[in-house]
């Protein structure tokens, strides 16, 4: 097999990808793309960004065998990649933090970015506190109303947040809306994608600054069993803590990967937000790549328990890696990711977010049906303060 | 000859000034579209675009928004729309241009929808988020079945591109006024009569300006830097409040000369 190495000079993987924005930002991403590759080869930029996802962020992040957990499943030994542990709690900050420092060095004050959870929001209100810039971010309005309390946390650190009541009122909206505002601040401001997705190189940008996941998790791995784990499972948003995670194993044959999506109320349901699984090619936010859409192109709703799920398209990369093969897509419903949460919160002291539950779910599965003497790691992308609320009120009922 | 280019050649050799509004196919139902278009032509229109309802339309501003959820809500689909304009193309004589985001094309099937663009006498296509870089999933078929696609260059477009972009086309070229999604302005900066000249210097198509254009005295003042206007969110406006005396005010600001052959 030919190393991997995409996307293309036109920031295409296969047919996916690309820059499908309007006139007024190509040249802000054509600079982008400079900047970044410029960036990318400096060491100056490289040291600052590494000594602050040490000293900063608290990385490395543990790779921790989940012994109760491989017990329960009678299996393959589990892993959890412990990207919770991470300053904000969650992954996505490696991406805010990198972006930041890009913002900087390109001499923008400001920066705007979309959310759905929140998560994104508050890394990178945190990243724009730390480094001095301006920092607005436009939320859904029903997200908004579902996540308070990381509104709350984003204006304490600063940032603004503007309420998105367009759409259904939720991330994809927040996306449009932030594109809008980019649009109309191209000039002095930066756009801080939160995943990997949105026109090229933003997909390409996003992944090598989650790819420490899967590099810090390789070499962790190495150290432990002495060889590669024989599989890989992380949740699927717009995807970047799975492209962190499998990027570095693409060329490793021997290593199989799988990204769950949401399967909200089950996939023969129209609530759920399984891009790549139930969806069809297209184009929104500035990339071709799966989307729910209706027959006419118009794009759907998606649904997941977790705000940072509930997207209904799915990043280019993953688009590629599907239609070749290459990594496998699974999905898993809302009860199954609730019932993964409390036993992994049950068997291990660890309350995964939401959308980590998805993993961990769909992994349970998977190391029953492997061998003792085989592993796997699952992307545990976030801790799940967050969704308590949530959480309380599914299962309330039955917890009393 | 492709209309369009028809009515390019015309307004050179007269000396004429464009005008060209914009609406939302389906606002109002297909009856509205049909209508439309006959009263905008009657109007003095030099040509009409047609816009395509789409859920996500990030380079649309509140009112154009607005109106394709509403043309939505009235189930408009892509196909209802080129059929409707079908219906009316016998009797109208002006280019029509379809306005429309990708996704629903590519639902539709690229190659059928220009095809079937071709049979119900449509001349032109705006893709808003189609930037040259992408093009040719659509330029191609295009040219094969003699529709036009009009381009858009704006204040961040560099020199080098500007020239590049126009070079590609046979039309027109249009010159985005504003950095911003489209809407209307209280009123326009240096920048952009500045850009406008600095297109006129390289383009070598009629430059067609637009965005923010919204009153009468908008028109008149923009018209002096450019070939013709383009006005979307205040026409929408106006036919959603039935102000049909509004709409030939703003046409008529552009003292077009009258030379449609009937
Ligand atoms: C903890 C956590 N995991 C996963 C995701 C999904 O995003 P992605 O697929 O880009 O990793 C989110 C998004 O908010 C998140 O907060």
């Amino acid at each position: 097999m030919k190393a991997y190495s995409l996307p293309d000079e036109r920031g295409h993987y296969g047919m996916y990808g690309g820059k499908f924005v309007p006139e007024t930002l190509m040249q802000a991403i054509v600079e982008l793309e400079a900047a970044f590759k410029k960036a990318m080869e400096d060491d100056q930029f490289k040291g600052e960004l590494q000594v602050l996802l040490k000293d900063y962020v608290g990385r490395e992040t543990p790779l921790y065998f989940a012994k109760r957990l491989t017990k329960y499943a009678n299996g393959a030994k589990i892993y959890l990649k412990r990207e919770d542990l991470n300053h904000t709690g969650a992954h996505k900050i490696n991406n805010s933090l990198g972006q930041a420092l890009l913002a900087t060095r390109m001499g923008k004050k400001k920066v705007v970015a979309e959310t759905g959870a929140g998560q994104h929001g508050v890394a990178t209100a945190t990243a724009c506190a730390l480094l001095n810039l301006d920092c607005i971010i436009f939320m859904g309005a029903e997200d908004i109303r579902r996540q308070q309390l990381n509104v709350f946390r984003m204006e304490l650190l600063g940032a603004k947040v503007i309420s998105v009541n367009t759409g259904s009122a939720t991330l994809k909206d927040a996306v449009n809306e932030a594109l809008r505002y980019w649009v109309s601040n191209v000039e002095d401001t930066h756009y801080i994608l939160g995943s990997v997705m949105g026109p090229h190189p933003f997909p390409m940008i996003v992944r090598d600054f989650q790819s420490v996941i899967g590099m810090e998790t390789r070499l962790q791995y190495l150290e432990k069993e002495g060889s590669l784990p024989e599989a890989v499972v992380a949740c699927i948003g717009g995807g970047s803590n799975a492209m962190g995670m499998f990027y570095p194993f693409i060329n490793d044959e021997s290593v199989r990967l799988y990204g769950v999506e949401a399967a909200g109320f089950g996939l023969e349901t129209n609530k759920h937000a399984a891009s790549l699984t139930k969806g069809s090619p297209g184009i929104l936010h500035g990339a071709f790549m799966y989307l729910l859409q209706d027959p006419y192109g118009q794009i759907q709703e998606a649904h997941s328990i977790s705000a940072g799920l509930d997207y209904p398209g799915v990043g280019p990369e993953h688009s590629y890696l599907k239609d070749i093969g290459r990594v496998q897509y699974e999905s898993i419903t809302d009860k199954e990711a609730l019932d993964a949460l409390k036993l992994l919160s049950q068997l291990e002291g660890i309350i995964p977010a939401l959308e980590s539950a998805h993993a961990v779910a769909y992994a349970f599965k998977l190391a029953q049906t492997m061998n003792a003497d085989e592993g796997l790691v699952v992307c545990l992308s976030g801790r799940g303060d967050k969704d308590m609320a949530t959480v309380r009120a599914n299962l309330g009922g039955e917890e009393k | 000859m492709n209309r369009i280019e028809k009515v390019m050649r015309r307004i050179k050799e007269n000396k004429e000034k464009a005008f060209i509004p914009y609406f939302m196919a389906g606002d109002g139902g297909l009856e509205a579209l049909q209508q439309r278009i006959i009263f905008l032509e009657e109007t003095g229109a030099t040509a009409i675009e047609i816009g395509i309802p789409f859920s996500d339309p990030v380079a649309d501003g509140p009112v154009i928004q607005a109106a394709g959820i509403r043309a939505l809500q009235e189930g408009t689909t892509l196909k209802a729309v080129i059929q409707t304009i079908a219906g009316v193309r016998p009797i109208v004589h002006v280019p029509l241009i379809i306005m429309t985001y990708m996704n629903p094309i590519i639902a539709y099937g690229i190659e059928k929808f220009i095809e079937d663009s071709c049979h119900a006498g449509i001349d032109g296509l705006i893709l808003p988020d189609l930037p040259i870089e992408e093009e040719t999933m659509v330029t191609s078929l295009a040219e094969k079945f003699g529709i036009e696609i009009i381009r858009l260059v704006t204040l961040t477009s560099p020199l080098e591109r500007i020239r590049e972009i126009s070079s590609k086309g046979k039309g027109f070229i249009y010159a985005v006024t504003i950095n911003g999604i489209t809407g209307a302005r209280s009123r326009f900066d240096e920048e952009a009569v500045e850009h406008l000249k600095r297109v006129k210097s390289v383009s070598t198509l009629p430059v067609f300006a637009g965005f923010g254009i919204s009153t009468p005295s908008h028109v008149e003042e923009m018209i002096h830097y450019c070939d013709g206007v383009i006005v979307g969110s205040k026409i929408v406006e106006f036919f959603s409040e039935n102000n049909l005396s509004a709409i030939k005010e703003l046409i008529r600001a552009a003292k077009i000369k009258r030379t449609i052959k009937q």
